[in-house]
């Protein structure tokens, strides 16, 4: 330290912080520069409002490290994306996906590329600021009126007192030799604590303390208890004002919140008046006529013939005969299997059409209901259909057109 | 009366001996001006009524139910994903110029590039928006996020979603950083150049202590250089995650490896069109006519002309493979787009992105402002609509008949989608006013050797400025 044999004295006359050279051009600052550099000067360096091209082995400026930095941050980077998707994903919870396999990595590619990015533009940056020691509040040369327009338009050299060579008038001479456009001593900096505006003291510390208040608030909340219930900001529908299935009620006498349907209780639509179409009764005993809801016609057939083919024919056959799939699996298993009935036998053609629909809807022997499962109107189709399957099996010569007998006899 | 002095303040020549000097004034004294342009209280007053308007309608939305908008089975993603790619998209023009043209040594870039990096980065404000309130719940977004939770769960790494939450969150990041990191010497220059105090300590705060020292310059410009290397790969990365969201679906017109080139080469000429729209304004209102000049407007429609037929080839190549994939679903999907419920949409996006900007193949075209500054817009325009048709014409028609839809936007949704534009450009209009809008310290690097020669910044010999005059 140069100023170490000097007295640090409060006095009015402040200390040389360096010479300062002024100039036009970036070429003349170059120019400079070298003489500077060839003359071992090392506290020294050179300003300008934008990179000048070549300044750097004008001045003899080394390369940088700042590359090694980013590339540490990187790898850094690219690692703790590996390892926090194999921890996360595939050992911490494991997360099985489509059956796909748990620790793949392709799909975790993207990421890891993202924050080896990520780490290493980071560093770069904070890097570049702490390698240029910035931020950088206050400087002598801050002093120095014409330093202003460093930023704009200027070219500015500083030698250093606290180099080793350096000697006022010496280095003086050597800085005359440049062509400066303005030589200016600089002095040591003046600035004091006491030079930084109260209002902005003050307002730090009281920023400071608000800023502490959360914080405190935080650690009471940790280290006492309360009775209150905990403060809700965002409801989400968490707690609503009814009675969950199954849970206690004290307004009713059995203390239950479910109720049961009062005797006579009807769902709307479903009070089902109609006895003929919805039970198949009609005149105290079995319908032996369609309801009126039921036209007949080829649609109705159609239909009838479908849902026949979907809900029958597993069991009955295609033709009714009590052949279905079901059965033809079944028989060779033996185990007392009872084949299902031939719906087009004499016992079941002469049976009411009000009969079959009971047997639909409600089951007979060994056949299951169907009623919840077919709407009455398909029910009354697959009767119809029925009916044509029972007349083709049972038909005489009758029942051909006269014009056609001729062909089968 | 003070506008139109206030006008013709900006549009005087700068001041100054030197270029040097006068590339400082011509972009310091819009900060250092009493008063901005009227067309700039104009806009303002337009941007924050906008801007108002979208914190109303998606406050509604989050207070309400995301009921109010469109969006229903099976076009959930609707209106808040076509936004949100949108202005993904618009964002990546930014980077390009300030990233890969800046490591292709193609300085013309140095007068755009530094508002061109604050529309990346407002366009990803805009564009973050749109999945935190599409969720629903604005208030669970950290779910994405691996923070510990009491049910000891973690994101899912292996869905292309939250590769986009990783890919903008890092994209937004990096490109803040390095518009940060650009503005240091120019915020030097505005602490330099202020008079009042609260200026002097607003902007000296934010350059740092920044003085030009040479040692400094030799790090700053080895750290610009290393973060352009990292930002380049890192733009094509980020519209090719975003691509994944659609790619790795399975659903007829998304799957389709050609999407991530193919929405890069979107992304960019979309971009390009919105600098365009930006800058034509920009240079007449605050006198920047001599630092952004025909040229550049000329070298960026250039630039669009061959995105946009990448573009156009990209939508040609995907006809080509839903015939060559011989899937009869993809075949469905292609042939919809043309003649189905959506093809008005179709052929606006195909007369807007592949057909009007063939224009600026005539010189006489793409050097003149008002022809690029339409062009630009409709650019934009056929640009939202891509995303549109990407997004609704496949998820209106997929595999099962039995759940075919038509999406209807309602007014919530376009109050939304017009509102984003008011957050965006009262970021912009603000970023005019306060920021330095052309990067000083690049322009003088790469101007001529004014040191030499004392030269002055060339008159602009354009339309615009003559009629000043």
């Amino acid at each position: 330290m140069s100023d170490d044999h000097k007295p640090k004295a409060e006095s009015t006359a402040p200390e040389l912080h360096g010479i300062l050279a002024e100039y036009d051009t970036p070429d003349q600052l170059i120019s400079a520069s070298k003489k500077v550099r060839e003359a071992g000067f090392e506290k020294w360096d050179t300003y300008s409002p934008f990179p000048v091209h070549g300044i750097d082995a004008a001045m003899g400026i080394k390369m940088t490290i700042l590359p090694w930095f980013t590339l540490v941050a990187g790898i850094i980077g690219l690692v703790s994306a590996i390892t926090m998707q194999w921890w996360m994903n595939a050992y911490d919870y494991p997360w099985l996906i489509s059956g796909k396999p748990i620790w793949s990595i392709p799909a975790n590619v993207p990421i890891m590329f993202e924050m080896t990015v990520l780490f290493s533009a980071i560093t770069t940056l904070v890097g570049m600021l702490m390698l240029n020691g910035l931020p950088h509040p206050s400087h002598p040369l801050d002093q120095v009126k014409r330093f202003a327009r460093v930023t704009d338009d200027k070219f500015f050299l500083l030698v250093q007192a606290a180099d080793a060579k350096f000697d006022e008038q010496d280095t003086r001479a050597l800085i005359d030799g440049t062509h400066p456009v303005a030589v200016e001593n600089v002095l040591e900096d003046r600035v004091t604590p006491s030079d930084i505006p109260a209002g902005l003291v003050y307002g730090l510390i009281i920023v400071t303390c608000a800023a502490l208040v959360p914080v405190a608030l935080a650690v009471k909340a940790r280290h006492s208890k309360s009775d209150k219930p905990r403060i809700h900001a965002i409801q989400d529908m968490d707690s609503q004002p009814k009675y969950k299935a199954q849970r206690e009620n004290t307004t009713f006498a059995d203390g239950r919140a479910d109720r049961e349907a009062l005797p006579g209780t009807v769902a709307v639509g479903h009070l089902n008046e109609d006895d003929h179409f919805f039970r198949g009764r009609a005149g105290g005993g079995w319908a032996r006529t369609f309801p009126a809801q039921v036209e007949l016609s080829e649609e109705t057939m159609a239909q009838g013939k479908v849902r026949f083919g979907i809900y029958c024919t597993p069991c009955h056959g295609q033709a009714g005969l009590g052949d279905g799939m079901v059965h033809k699996r079944a028989e060779p298993m033996g185990g007392g299997w009872i084949q299902p009935t031939n719906v087009t036998q004499e016992y079941v053609r002469n049976q009411p059409v009000g009969e079959l629909f009971n047997s639909i809807t409600n089951g007979v022997r060994n056949m299951p209901a169907y009623g919840a499962q077919i709407p009455p109107a398909e029910r009354w189709a697959i009767i119809m259909y029925m009916r044509a399957l029972q007349r083709s099996q049972a038909g005489t010569l009758n029942d051909v057109p006269e014009s056609e007998r001729g062909s089968l006899k | 009366m003070a506008a139109a002095s206030d006008f013709n303040s900006f549009q005087a020549p700068p001041k100054g001996d030197n270029m040097f000097a006068q590339i400082t004034d011509n972009v310091t004294r819009i900060m250092e001006a009493p008063k901005p342009p009227r067309a700039w209280y104009i806009a303002f007053a337009i941007a924050l009524s906008m801007l108002t308007m979208f914190l109303g309608s998606i406050t509604w939305a989050a207070w309400t139910g995301i009921g109010v908008w469109g969006n229903m089975m099976p076009v959930a993603w609707a209106f808040p994903i076509v936004n949100f790619v949108f202005w993904i998209g618009i964002g990546h023009a930014g980077t390009l110029i300030s990233a890969v043209l800046f490591l292709f040594r193609q300085n013309w870039r140095t007068s755009i590039n530094r508002f061109a990096e604050a529309m990346t980065i407002f366009a990803v404000m805009c564009a973050g928006i749109f999945p935190g309130v599409h969720i629903g719940r604005p208030w669970l977004p950290y779910y994405m996020m691996p923070i510990p939770n009491q049910m000891g769960m973690w994101p899912q790494y292996r869905s292309p979603l939250e590769w986009d939450i990783f890919a903008v969150s890092t994209y937004a990041t990096v490109s803040i950083l390095f518009w940060y990191m650009g503005m240091i010497p120019d915020f030097a220059t505005f602490r330099d150049r202020s008079t009042s105090t609260v200026k002097r300590l607003a902007y000296g705060l934010v350059a740092m202590g920044w003085r030009g020292s040479s040692r400094q310059w030799h790090r700053y410009e080895r750290a610009y250089l290393i973060l352009a290397a990292l930002a380049t790969p890192l733009v094509l990365s980020v519209h090719s995650v975003v691509s994944f969201d659609f790619a790795t679906a399975q659903l007829p017109g998304w799957h389709a490896t050609i999407f991530p080139p193919y929405f890069v080469a979107g992304a960019i000429f979309g971009g390009f069109a919105m600098v365009v729209v930006l800058a034509v304004p920009a240079r007449q209102f605050f006198g920047l006519k001599r630092i952004i000049t025909i040229r550049h407007l000329e070298l960026m429609n250039k630039v669009m002309i061959a995105t946009g037929l990448l573009v156009g080839y990209a939508y040609g190549m995907e006809f080509f493979i839903s015939w060559y994939s011989g899937s009869m679903f993809e075949g469905y999907a292609f042939v919809n787009r043309l003649f189905g419920p959506y093809s008005w949409a179709y052929w606006t996006m195909i007369a807007c992105n592949v057909i009007f900007p063939q224009l600026f193949w005539f010189k006489n075209v793409r050097t003149n402002v008002w022809a690029t500054l339409i062009i630009g817009m409709i650019v934009n325009v056929g640009m939202w609509f891509e995303r549109f048709v990407i997004i609704c014409t496949t998820l209106t028609r997929d595999f099962l008949p039995s759940s075919w839809g038509y999406y209807v936007p309602t007014k919530f949704d376009f109050m939304t989608l017009g509102g984003s534009f008011g957050l965006f450009f009262t970021l912009f209009l603000l970023f005019c006013r306060y920021l330095p809008m052309v990067a000083m310290s690049e322009v003088k690097a790469f101007s001529p050797p004014g040191g030499h020669a004392r030269g002055h910044l060339h008159h602009a010999h354009d339309d615009a400025a003559h009629a000043h005059h």
